[in-house]
């Protein structure tokens, strides 16, 4: 669909345009080929490294196999729950009506989850799910979803864009045109026009020093909506993931599966005590075992199949809360070693159950960490892993308010409300996924071709060219280094208003340094100047999120605040926070969330 | 004084190159991507490399170090020999882009060749039951994180580059649809005279190199030539399918690829240097 055109640069054409090729992306990019689309996939890396191979313990569905009384309304309220009620419900549902079609969808292309005995898919416990509802492959989850989708979309006719950074978007203000954006290996400066556009970039853990992210998550689809005027929204909440790495230094901040806990892993400060009981909120008293006796009971029944009177142990709760208990064990002195507590599976499982059910971490420990988790125990803390915020999106279309430009996956908002339940996000990206590119089939199909704005291309071009052109300058990678400290230190699992306040004038000192940034040589695969292109998005993104969490005076999931450590029942229970390009700068304004329907509140209330 | 160490990371690209020499300060724990990162961060802010996870399981930062092919990620520096430098160079049998960065798209155009899976019909209930002994082999053919180690290893796609070999890699995926419980496709045809098998001589070069430790020859490739030498080579086979009207599964054909015609053979990878 390539085309010579008005601009100067190597132009392509295309109906749908995704931006980013992991789960959401390349779901996207399913659905618009199907409906006999010329579609565009465009990727930062090769096709199939996306972040979502680094998913691990499962994707959450309520197929029932395991517990059959699981359903789409009990994962619907286990998710909004989860999120404290912050969810845009009607996302929520939808996720949770539709996931289980979407997990069966990857079984006809080609996925082999695990089985349970009679042949069906094998679904495990994770934190905050109700019933084992995570289908999974091992802790290698999505691995077999990025391949299984790969294999199956290079099949359906789209056009994949390898190593293809996006650095705007084109609109004329209101509608989506197109994107302007450079091969990574020459270069060389490419334009793509599109009817309708769909950003699948994922999260932003790159922002900070203790991360679970790769180097892609940089925030791009956020800032890149932001740039053209849509709302981003809930940035405050950013996700710890309990369970990082935290020694050696090279692996701090690495992933650690929490199907580790799914298969009966405990937490145990530096006394071996159990540190969950000592951490259970009064929203999860009732459902979670007071005892490690009553704990134990639920781990052995729920895993077997039977239906178990006992509570869910606490090893299992959010992982906002898991996350803060760690954060308060260390800062009380009672940590490991190398400040974070200890997660044991070795006296819990056999050697051959831990190496059939969790073999990359038995790998990973092992090979960077000098640790043999059938023996000895893991020493694990917080890391950044996930945003629930991202781009506002419309909850039946993913569309933004900028028309024909939709969002789906990690970076749009509103399914997983002020805190993600783990294994919700590969269904996240599945469902949205799926969505985003039905409505973006929809919407090219509606539309015609718009012209492309010459000035508005030169400009994006300009630009990127400049940090070539100065003289001296900062250099990106090592103001990057700067932005991750000053994110972790201020912005991070605790926040203060002090510390936010201090945090915005440091990214205003960053951003004033990152436009004067300067980068050497040429452009055939310059990777100071990629740092230097993504660290405007980052700044983008880190400054939303210390802007909502300043505005959110109280703590409530992802988001934990010194100054007002309660989740506050009136007013911040009713709103979420965005966040809008103006003349003026950064705008944060409140918006209502908007009371659901009375048969979705009884679904809610049931028990 | 903090410890050091010493590299030698190829800088170059198709115009040639050479390795050159650095010095890096090491910490605990410290991989060969942290001192490329190193390098790249304080004195080489061009040098190109790619990486994503950082946890081996992406396959993104694959390089020849000490003359192996390995992940960087997943490789300690402590784990390497002591006092010696660290040679860093890009995996040998894919055209240099830039530094450690090599075109390995004939791997992706390969991928597009071989026929996707299709299902059967799903059971009765709605679901497809499988039993997990039925599938324990092919999921470890799943854990391919498509790092391309094998495929550079691999002396018949590194001598062999106009025949078309498939390598190790599409070796394994072949042999996953092979011995996929729900396929119906019947490849073998393919896997004989298109991705052509019998080049492989079962050296094991492939399986030595998987940073997933997938046992590429033994589990995969020698059962996969062993059904191809079966359905095409034995005799009482060959007279019971007569009786029986033929094997069960559809013969697959190469799928479309809009690069040019049907299965359209593409590039080879052509090595640059020696």
């Amino acid at each position: 669909m390539s085309s010579v055109s008005e601009t100067k640069f190597e132009t392509h054409e295309h109906d749908v345009l995704v931006i980013g090729a992991g789960g959401a992306g390349l779901r996207a990019a399913i659905e618009a080929s199907a409906h006999g689309l010329s579609v565009g996939l465009v990727c930062k890396s090769l096709l199939g490294k996306a972040h979502t191979v680094m998913a691990e313990g499962g994707v959450a569905a309520a197929l029932g196999y395991v517990e059959p009384k699981d359903n789409w309304k009990v994962h619907f309220r286990d998710t909004m729950k989860g999120g404290r009620y912050l969810n845009q419900w009607r996302m929520a549902q939808l996720h949770a009506m539709e996931a289980p079609d979407r997990v069966k969808e990857l079984e006809e292309w080609g996925a082999l989850f695990d089985r349970t005995a009679d042949g069906r898919i094998l679904q495990r416990n994770f934190g905050g799910h109700k019933y084992p509802r995570l289908a999974h492959v091992g802790d290698r989850t999505g691995l077999e979803m990025i391949r299984t989708l790969q294999q199956h979309g290079i099949h359906c006719g789209m056009k994949v864009y390898m190593e293809c950074t996006v650095s705007r978007l084109l609109t004329d203000g209101h509608r989506i045109r197109g994107a302007f954006g450079y091969w990574r290996d020459s270069g060389r400066f490419v334009v793509f026009r599109a009817k309708a556009v769909v950003l699948a970039t994922g999260g932003i853990g790159r922002c900070f020093r203790i991360n679970s992210n790769s180097w892609e998550c940089t925030g791009d689809g956020q800032a890149l909506a932001y740039l053209a005027g849509a709302e981003l929204m809930d940035m405050e909440f950013m996700q710890f993931h309990p369970t990082g790495m935290v020694w050696p230094p090279s692996v701090r901040g690495t992933l650690i599966t929490e199907g580790v806990r799914g298969e009966g892993g405990t937490l145990r400060n530096k006394d071996a005590k159990r540190i969950m009981f000592g951490y259970i909120p009064d929203l999860y008293a009732n459902e979670t075992a007071s005892t490690e006796e009553e704990a134990d009971q639920w781990l052995r029944e729920s895993t077997s199949g039977s239906a178990s009177k006992a509570r869910r142990t606490p090893d299992l709760l959010p992982r906002d809360i898991v996350a803060r208990a760690i954060h308060t064990e260390v800062k009380s002195g009672r940590g490991s070693p190398h400040g974070g507590v200890f997660l044991d599976i070795h006296s819990r499982r056999s050697a051959e159950d831990i190496k059939r059910k969790l073999p990359a971490m038995y790998h990973q420990f092992k090979e960077l960490g000098d640790v043999d988790i059938t023996k000895e125990s893991m020493e694990v803390g917080p890391t950044a892993h996930y945003t629930m915020g991202g781009i506002r999106v419309d909850p039946e279309t993913q569309e933004s308010r900028i028309k024909g430009l939709f969002a789906a996956g990690e970076c749009a908002a509103g399914m997983h409300g002020a805190n993600r339940l783990g294994g919700n996000s590969l269904s996240d990206l599945l469902v949205f996924g799926r969505i985003a590119g039905l409505h973006a089939a929809k919407a090219a199909k509606a539309s015609e071709v718009m012209s492309l704005d010459a000035g508005e291309i030169e400009h994006a071009e300009r630009e990127v060219l400049a940090p070539f052109e100065r003289a001296e300058g900062p250099n990106p990678f090592l103001l990057h280094e700067d932005l991750k400290d000053k994110m972790q230190a201020l912005v991070g699992i605790i926040r203060t208003e002090d510390d936010l306040k201090q945090g915005l004038a440091e990214l205003d000192r960053l951003g004033a340094a990152s436009a004067r940034v300067k980068v050497d040589g040429n452009r055939h695969f310059n990777a100071s100047w990629h740092q230097a292109i993504d660290m405007r998005n980052m700044l983008i993104v880190s400054e939303a999120m210390a802007r909502a969490a300043l505005t959110r005076k109280e703590s409530r999931g992802g988001h934990a605040r010194e100054d007002f450590p309660e989740m506050d029942k009136g007013h911040f229970s009713k709103v979420n926070v965005t966040l809008r390009k103006a003349a003026a700068g950064m705008q944060v304004e409140e918006v209502p969330l908007g009371d659901p329907p009375a048969e979705i509140r009884q679904i809610l209330e049931e028990s | 004084m903090s410890a050091t160490a010493e590299l030698r990371v190829y800088r170059g690209d198709q115009s040639g190159g050479e390795l050159k020499p650095y010095t890096v300060e090491t910490y605990p724990g410290m991989v060969v991507l942290d001192a490329i990162h190193d390098i790249q961060a304080k004195q080489e802010p061009t040098l190109a490399v790619r990486w994503n996870c950082k946890a081996g399981r992406c396959g993104s930062c694959s390089a020849e170090i000490n003359g192996k092919p390995r992940l960087m990620c997943m490789t300690r520096m402590s784990h390497l020999e002591e006092g010696q430098p660290v040679t860093v160079v890009p995996m040998r049998s894919f055209p240099i882009v830039k530094d450690l960065v090599t075109d390995v798209s004939f791997n992706f155009e390969m991928a597009k060749k071989i026929p996707p899976f299709k299902p059967r019909p799903r059971d009765a209930d709605g679901t497809w039951r499988m039993q997990q002994k039925d599938i324990d082999r092919i999921q470890e053919f799943r854990k391919c994180i498509e790092c391309f180690l094998c495929q550079d290893v691999c002396h018949v796609v590194r001598d062999h580059q106009k025949t078309n070999f498939a390598g190790p890699r599409f070796l394994i995926h072949l042999a996953t649809l092979d011995m996929h419980p729900l396929d119906t496709l019947d490849r073998r045809a393919l896997v004989k005279d298109e991705f052509k098998i019998g080049y492989c001589n079962i050296t094991k070069c492939c399986t030595e190199v998987c940073p997933e430790s997938i046992h590429i020859t033994d589990n995969g490739i020698i059962p996969l030539k062993e059904r191809v030498a079966d359905d095409f080579f034995d005799p009482v086979r060959w007279a019971l399918d007569k009786v029986a009207g033929g094997p069960k599964k559809e013969k697959a054909r190469l799928p479309l690829v809009s690069s040019g015609e049907p299965g359209s053979a593409p590039a080879g990878p052509k090595p640059t240097r020696e």
